[in-house]
């Protein structure tokens, strides 16, 4: 479906993930944290962007793996986006949602 | 269901057993809750307290005696060695899909804010002390403790 964010037009499925990542932008990532009652600091940015590289890379996400990163490890990964982490970060990002279990 | 919709707040897991198959399920639950942004709390009861003891984590066994999928005949996988060999077999395949080993996941479900509890009724049987726990676990409480750590709407209990 569509959705108006930002200024712009996005594709998202059902749960609100963009489908398409070439239109994800910063305001777009500002727009989509409020949702998630976050407002993003340099260090939400280091991970968003840490999440965005790895999506590129093809890496699947997990909690483990993202505190083996070296960028953030999990205690502060929580801090920062309370309430599942992977699945709001990923969302803010622009990225699909991991399927992951650990 | 009334509820929070049925919503699931909380999530109480209970460990009894120190069979690997079982302590990697407890901690997957309680790592999956946390993910969803679910509470999590664990409280670790008789053999359940061996995932929890420094010197016996790491040393966990899956059972090849008295459980069928492990489709072998009982006599066989009562064999010396053969518990060994199944467990090396599955930590093998748990790598392979970027499972943690035992203390790792401990130190994943405390930085996720999991809590550890450890059963005070438990820990007296096995003649257990603090020092020969985990650094993480929260503190050795009793069952009524951890009911009340429970209370509150939207609390779900697991016996595993």
């Amino acid at each position: 479906m569509e959705k108006m964010i930002a200024g712009t037009t996005v594709t998202v499925n059902e749960e609100g993930y963009l489908t398409n990542f070439a239109q994800w932008n910063k305001a777009v990532g500002e727009e989509l944290a409020k949702e998630a009652n976050l407002s993003l600091t340099p260090r939400h940015w280091e991970v968003l962007t840490y999440l965005q590289n790895e999506f590129k890379n093809d890496v699947a996400l997990s909690i483990r793996r993202v505190g083996k990163s070296g960028v953030v490890d999990i205690k502060e990964f929580y801090a920062l986006f309370p309430n599942a982490p992977l699945k709001t970060a990923t969302k803010i990002a622009g990225i699909p949602k991991p399927a992951s279990c650990i | 269901m009334n509820e929070f919709n049925g919503e699931i707040k909380k999530m109480m897991i209970i460990l009894s057993k120190a069979t690997l198959e079982n302590v990697y399920a407890a901690f997957v639950l309680a790592n999956g809750a946390r993910m969803e942004g679910i509470e999590a709390e664990m409280f670790f009861t008789f053999f359940g307290l061996e995932a929890i003891h420094k010197k016996k984590l790491e040393h966990l066994h899956v059972a090849t005696v008295g459980n069928p999928a492990m489709h072998m005949p009982t006599m066989l996988g009562g064999l010396p060695g053969m518990e060994a060999l199944a467990t090396s077999m599955m930590k093998k395949e748990m790598e392979k899909i970027d499972m943690p080993d035992v203390h790792e996941f401990l130190e994943i479900l405390t930085a996720s804010g999991v809590k550890l509890w450890a059963c005070k009724l438990a820990m007296e049987m096995f003649h257990y002390t603090k020092e020969d726990l985990y650094e993480g676990v929260d503190d050795i409480i009793t069952v009524g403790d951890f009911y009340k750590q429970g209370s509150g709407l939207g609390t779900h209990m697991l016996f595993i």
